[in-house]
């Protein structure tokens, strides 16, 4: 084990939060989750009865509305389920969490309101501090890491070209992720890392890629779609020219807003890229010798299979 | 002012034949810089002459985002836009000057589409809150 590889045990069971979007859209970043947490013997328990996180609506009509709905989640896994780590692999769910925490831990008003509100719902009452909020990266990164992924590698993802995209929610806005940029080891806000070292271990060939945290106008898709399709259309192209085949995503967010303006791209801008997106761990899931189908791949409305069989992965 | 679209097209020229440009590092940060000062005269602020680490871009976004935390979320592709140019710096590879300015064109277009659609970035991760002042719980 490397210096900066320090494996916890206290994450081999942690709360699963699995949000809205992976019951509709990223079901296939659901089903790939559960799959290479069985294979890695990684034990996901489901939050009793969870609710929505206030998504990006809620935060911004009622910020403390939006932290109540997070909080309740939290508050459910620590003194119901009496488990101390959550773990939420969508982005959004993942930042609201965290922001929720940090507002608990430094604003009064915010402790005045959930104390309230949880005494009206009968919710014991949450403090800063009660459960960690951890991503599906952080999760696999630190309950696993980087050495033991190399040795459980069944089919290597050699030959295979991955664009790392992170999105904004899961560095952005900093102060709420007081874990990173904390030197070797830790993730990094203006440069994340995670999912590279996790693919590479899996022995992807990992580009570089200059818009791994830029904005890809998702949250606007309805009311901005144009936008939002030049948006992702400069994203695919970037990673077109870097060399990339796959754009390895890890929020069901960013997933589905590459996937569905690339297509919007092809057929109101003529502009055709060859990228295909697929969530990280159905890449590591791959590489573990999972099936395609356990891993959900034929779920990605971005069409995949042809390139996985020429890489002898699928 | 310089006109959005004048912008792109000298972005999409520099994407196509960085060759052509003589300086071509100074050419896609001045057009960078060209897109941050048309959101900050939008907001009917003089462009500052100032620099951040040696760059004036860096000093425009930083007056950007002053009272718009919204403004932050294209603060790393100012700031990955400088480590491409750097990069292009070292060794004068081209290859660099053509993910800059595809990267310039990432900050052409959420700014564009910041000033024509005002809640854009408000629904997103440096969003701020529509409504500060809470009513009863």
């Amino acid at each position: 084990m490397s210096d900066t590889e320090k494996l916890r045990d206290d994450l081999k069971t942690v709360a699963y939060y699995p949000g809205c979007a992976l019951e509709g859209s990223g079901h296939a970043y659901n089903r790939s989750t559960k799959s290479i947490g069985k294979k890695l013997g990684l034990k996901l328990v489901e939050i009793e009865n969870w609710n929505c996180c206030g998504a990006m609506e809620v935060k911004n009509i009622d910020p403390e509305i939006q932290n109540f709905l997070s909080v309740r989640n939290m508050s459910i896994a620590k003194h119901r389920m009496g488990l101390d780590v959550v773990m939420a692999p969508c982005n959004g769910c993942y930042h609201n969490l965290k922001k929720a925490e940090h507002d608990v831990t430094h604003r009064e008003e915010t402790r005045k309101t959930l104390k309230k509100l949880s005494q009206k719902s009968g919710l014991p009452e949450y403090q800063a501090g009660d459960v960690e909020t951890i991503h599906a990266l952080d999760w696999i990164k630190h309950a696993i890491g980087e050495e033991n992924i190399a040795k459980r590698v069944k089919k290597s993802l050699s030959g295979l070209k991955i664009a790392n995209y992170y999105g904004c929610m899961y560095t952005r806005p900093r102060h709420i992720f007081p874990e990173k940029d904390q030197g070797n080891g830790s993730e990094s806000t203006t440069k994340p890392h995670f999912m590279d070292d996790l693919l590479r271990a899996a022995g992807a060939e990992i580009i570089e890629f200059p818009l791994k945290t830029a904005c890809c106008g998702g949250a606007h898709t309805l009311s901005d779609c144009d936008t939002s399709t030049r948006l992702v259309l400069n994203i695919l192209q970037t990673a077109e020219a870097c060399g990339a085949d796959v754009i390895a995503t890890e929020c069901p967010t960013c997933h589905s807003g590459l996937e569905m303006h690339q297509i919007r791209a092809e057929e109101t801008l003529n502009v055709k890229t060859r990228p295909v997106m697929l969530y990280f761990t159905q890449l590591l899931g791959l590489a573990f010798g999972i099936s395609t189908r356990k891993l959900g791949i034929h779920e990605n409305v971005s069409q995949s299979l042809r390139l996985l069989r020429n890489k002898g992965l699928a | 002012m310089t006109d959005f679209a004048e912008i792109e097209q000298c972005i999409e020229a520099l994407k196509h034949n960085p060759a052509a440009v003589p300086e071509p590092a100074e050419h896609v940060l001045a057009l960078a810089e060209q897109i941050l000062e048309n959101w900050l005269f939008a907001h009917e602020l003089k462009p500052t002459n100032e620099k951040r680490e040696g760059f004036r871009l860096l000093a425009l976004h930083r007056q950007g985002a002053r009272n718009d935390p919204s403004f932050n979320a294209c603060r790393d592709t100012c700031r990955e836009l400088i480590y491409q140019i750097n990069l292009y710096r070292l060794n004068e590879d081209r290859s660099k000057i053509v993910l800059s300015a595809m990267v310039a064109m990432h900050l052409l277009l959420f700014i564009r589409g910041k000033l024509e659609s005002q809640e854009l970035g408000e629904f997103c991760c440096s969003s701020k809150a529509l409504r500060t002042q809470q009513s009863s719980h």
